[in-house]
């Protein structure tokens, strides 16, 4: 069985004013994925759900569902529903008349109704709240009795604008399992809006990421974070060293590349690379390891000395600044045979197939 | 660091009795058995409101202060809940412009008001009464009503219609289940605050109003006359007690539901 | 209406925002633009009998107008009186709002609505009250006289620009006391205790911090009580006598007894003109100041 393209956005834009908010967005998000947007403020991801949901009205382009084109269709109509950043759970009506507040025109008999309201509590664990206000819950509460309004319309998508935003660490991470598992179950297609970087990887089948009106990647979380196809992406998501660097020349195999902060590198040549090119070679702090002497294991060995050390529990960040140059790399280790002081001199090791080339 | 100031509180009791010295007057002169409005008070009388009682023109002009204040606080709500609605909830262009055209009528001198409108009702051969007075009073109510209603609509999340939309409701249905029920005690608010300020006007009425006195012109009236003066403490006495609770009930209405967020600038 | 135009209303925000002005709009234009520009229009006509006016165009009007000294006197009186009150307002009711502001803990609320309370009920009344309180046979004189510290009754207190002053400055208190509270309530506490940890006693944090962050409120509230107070009718027809008469009242007595429309139209026409010409001159004084400030 194929899976289908349920969501496609062809060609959008959207300006407000003079501003351009998005810029010729093509997307396509399968039917039961957990699909997240993720970029920083103002990056236009918002903008994308809300013309997901109908609010607003793309300035270009079109958007499909299911192969309807559902561009000028009011939100009222879409088989759509959204999960609000602040909740808004209507303050005067109590949590059951919430629920119950988009079935108006499902003619259901009260016991239906009843039943609707009462499976949808139990899938968000919120039994017994029916005749609470919304001011007489705490943020975690609110969040799901939106996501029990929302699903017991039975949508075909679940839009979802931040919706952990507001709630504290703990909370949240146990609402990330929580969502997904309910994604998993429910087997519909849902489109999540965050910021978080670490979100979005916990809980995505798929992640597009977004700057300044457009997409830049949409790939799985591991492939972002093995392969990010540009500087933004690699540095969005994730630790990243980024050093500047230069072709020096290409052959049919290998790239020789004359690095800013050590001198030469040879790679091999996987992209369309031409001499004289600038580009950066990036490396995660977790693929580079410290110690006190040249450990030839690793193709590269540079001398440096440790200039702040960070401990974060489960790791520990080093920055180490190299030798003859002013750059500073971030080594992360989750424990260390041999201590490191600030101050201390010490050697940094990699190896080629760890260093990636990154386009700016 | 600011947990107390004596001299500024001293200085508040004062102010206070200022304010309230004028207006608390009136109502214990109201009982007091004599023409004159002098200290100390004679004796203690409901003369005067027994008088007021049979003044058939004071029934009249009651009647019309009620009538003019009905129709010019429903009309002036009505029109402010669109304009708010428009303010609150579009990126309106000109938006600087349209609103102070608006916001107008409340800050130019009423007599302007009134002299335009004296003049163009005169010239265009109508006879001034109550009909004048009270599109005049719609005018004036309107930006009180919008700013109620304007601070009514902020202090709810436009995503709060959004929800109702995403839920499946159209526009109107929107209106219904969320908005209005929302904005009711708003809505009230602005009813009651601008009854009062229609009913307490006098400018625009003394100009327009011709023969067909309302309750404050009729006041104005019997001022110069000492003997029918006491039955107008007594009627005024009324209606100051009348428009506190009016205005109490007002001001509880408009921060009903608004949680912590509360608002104090009654249109200003 | 078809899919497509009804498909552009849609998208169309402005289409729906100024549908829903438009009931606003219309009122303001047809009750009191039009009004005005039929004023303006009247005020260069001539009054020929009791019912008669002559459309002929003339600026005789507003040659009559400054001709007669008595005009140009009430119109300057009129200013200067609004601006004293507006003054005295200002300098009397900041501390209440100060107050308000900074050392009310509990029931703000309760002291904005006891303090506005008054301005709701009737201002015929209150202004009546005062020439009760004030006059010869007044709550003050009976009182002064009970107590046998004065023979005569103190003539000065009424009929008088001072008496409409105070008048006036008790029914517009309201208008004062709430932009300035709002404007007060509305500076951040701490950035008073860094101005206090910067060295600047209570005072000196008063000017250089609180007073500057204040001055929307205390703009808002000159304009809000000036413009208003300067066309005022009942206070100076109540309280002020001949010594205490503004234009207002002269307007009035041209659409009454004397019965001279265009005049009268001239008149307000002029009085909304200095208005505009002041708040014009205030506004701009502001954008100055605060433009220096910052």
């Amino acid at each position: 069985m194929s899976i289908k393209n349920y969501i496609k956005i062809k060609n959008l834009s959207k300006s407000f004013g003079d501003v351009e908010v998005l810029k010729n967005i093509n997307l396509e998000v399968e039917e039961g994925e957990f699909f997240s947007l993720l970029g920083p403020s103002g990056c236009g991801k918002t903008t994308l759900l809300r013309i997901l949901a109908g609010f607003e009205y793309p300035s270009e382009g079109e958007v499909f569902f299911d192969d309807t084109n559902v561009t000028s269709l009011p939100p009222n109509l879409r088989p759509s529903n959204m999960v609000f950043q602040n909740y808004a759970i209507f303050p005067h009506i109590n949590v059951q008349r919430n629920i119950e507040f988009g079935l108006r025109k499902e003619n259901l008999s009260k016991d239906e109704m009843q039943q609707r309201v009462e499976n949808a509590l139990k899938m968000v664990q919120l039994e017994g709240y029916e005749n609470r206000y919304s001011n007489q819950l705490s943020g975690g509460q609110r969040q799901r009795i939106a996501l029990a309004r929302a699903l017991v319309k039975q949508p075909k998508v679940l839009l979802l604008d931040e919706p952990l935003g507001a709630l504290d660490k703990k909370l949240r991470e146990e609402m990330q399992i929580e969502l997904r598992n309910l994604q998993k179950s429910l087997g519909i297609t849902f489109i999540f809006v965050t910021h978080d970087q670490e979100e979005a990887m916990t809980m995505s089948d798929r992640i597009a990421v977004m700057d300044e009106g457009n997409i830049l990647q949409v790939s799985p979380p591991k492939e972002i974070y093995h392969n990010p196809k540009n500087k933004f992406v690699s540095q969005f998501i994730g630790n990243i060293n980024i050093l500047g660097a230069k072709i020096k020349s290409v052959s049919n195999e290998n790239l020789l590349i004359e690095v800013d902060c050590f001198g030469s590198i040879q790679l091999k040549n996987y992209q369309q690379i031409i001499e004289n090119d600038r580009i950066n070679i990036a490396i995660r702090p977790e693929e580079i390891t410290i110690s006190k002497i040249s450990d030839s294991n690793y193709d590269y060995n540079f001398q440096g000395n440790v200039k702040n050390i960070s401990f974060y529990g489960e790791s520990t960040y080093f920055y180490v600044q190299l030798n003859n140059s002013d750059k500073i790399l971030m080594v992360s280790k989750n424990e260390t045979k041999e201590p490191f002081s600030e101050n201390d001199n010490c050697f940094v090791n990699f190896s080629s197939n760890n260093l990636k080339i990154i386009k700016d | 660091m600011y947990n107390k100031n004596n001299t500024l509180f001293i200085y508040c009791v004062f102010y206070f009795a200022f304010l309230y010295i004028p207006v608390l007057l009136l109502p214990i002169f109201s009982f007091n058995d004599s023409f004159h409005m002098v200290f100390p008070l004679k004796g203690f009388t409901f003369d005067w409101y027994i008088q007021m009682w049979n003044k058939s023109r004071l029934h009249q002009a009651l009647f019309n202060s009620i009538k003019v204040g009905i129709i010019a606080s429903v009309v002036s709500t009505f029109i402010a809940l669109f304009a708010a609605k428009a303010f609150t909830r579009y990126k309106v262009k000109f938006h600087g412009l349209s609103y102070g055209a608006i916001l107008l009528p409340f800050i130019i001198p009423e007599i302007i008001i009134a002299v335009a409108l004296i003049v163009i009702w005169t010239s265009m051969g109508l006879k001034l009464g109550l009909i004048p007075v009270t599109i005049s009073h719609i005018l004036f109510c309107t930006p009180f009503c919008m700013l109620i209603l304007i601070s009514r609509m902020e202090g709810f999340d436009k995503s709060l219609e959004e929800a109702s939309m995403d839920l499946g409701e159209n526009s109107f249905w929107t209106f219904w289940r969320v908005t209005f029920p929302l904005l009711l005690p708003g809505i009230i608010a602005s009813l009651l605050l601008a009854f009062v300020i229609s009913f307490d006007e006098f400018i625009l009425a003394f100009f327009l109003s011709s023969s067909d006195q309302t309750l404050p012109i009729y006041m104005w009236s019997q001022l110069r006359f000492p003997k029918k003066f006491p039955h107008i403490l007594a009627l005024g006495a009324i209606i100051i007690i009348v428009t506190s609770l009016i205005v109490m009930t007002a001001y509880w209405l408009r921060n009903l539901g608004q949680g912590k967020k509360k608002d104090f600038s009654i249109g200003i | 209406m078809n899919s497509t135009i009804q498909n552009i209303y849609f998208r169309s925000d402005q289409a729906k925002a100024y549908t829903l002005l438009s009931p606003a709009l219309i009122l303001v234009i047809f009750a009191m633009a039009a009004p005005m520009i039929v004023m303006i229009f009247t005020s260069f006509n001539t009054q020929i009998s009791m019912i008669e006016i002559d459309r002929t165009f003339t600026t005789g009007r507003y040659e009559d107008f400054f001709s007669k000294p008595i005009f140009s006197m009430l119109l300057f009186r009129s200013v200067k009186i609004s601006f004293f009150v507006t003054l005295l307002t200002l300098v009397t009711t900041y501390p209440l709002a100060y107050y308000i502001a900074f050392y009310v803990k509990k029931n703000k609320m309760l002291w904005i609505v006891l303090m506005t309370l008054p301005f709701w009920t009737s201002y015929l009344l209150r202004v009546f009250s005062w020439r009760v309180i004030l006059g010869n046979k007044g709550v003050i004189n009976s009182a002064l006289m009970g107590t046998g510290m004065i023979d005569e009754p103190l003539g000065f207190l009424l009929y008088n620009q001072a008496a409409v002053i105070i008048t006036l400055s008790h029914a517009w208190a309201a208008f004062a006391i709430l932009p300035l509270y709002v404007s007060l309530d509305k500076i951040d506490k701490s950035l008073l205790e860094a101005s206090y940890d910067l060295g600047n006693t209570k005072f000196e944090t008063f000017w250089r911090v609180t007073f500057p962050l204040s001055l929307p409120g205390v703009i808002g509230a000159i304009l809000i009580i000036f413009i208003p107070t300067v066309g005022d009718y009942v206070t100076p027809q109540l309280v002020g006598g001949t010594d205490g008469r503004m234009l207002s009242n002269m307007i009035q007595s041209l659409f009454g007894r004397a019965n001279n429309f265009p005049l009268g139209a001239a008149s307000a026409v002029l009085m909304l003109t200095t208005v505009c010409l002041i708040a014009a001159l205030v506004t701009y004084i502001t954008k100055k100041v605060s433009m220096r400030m910052s």
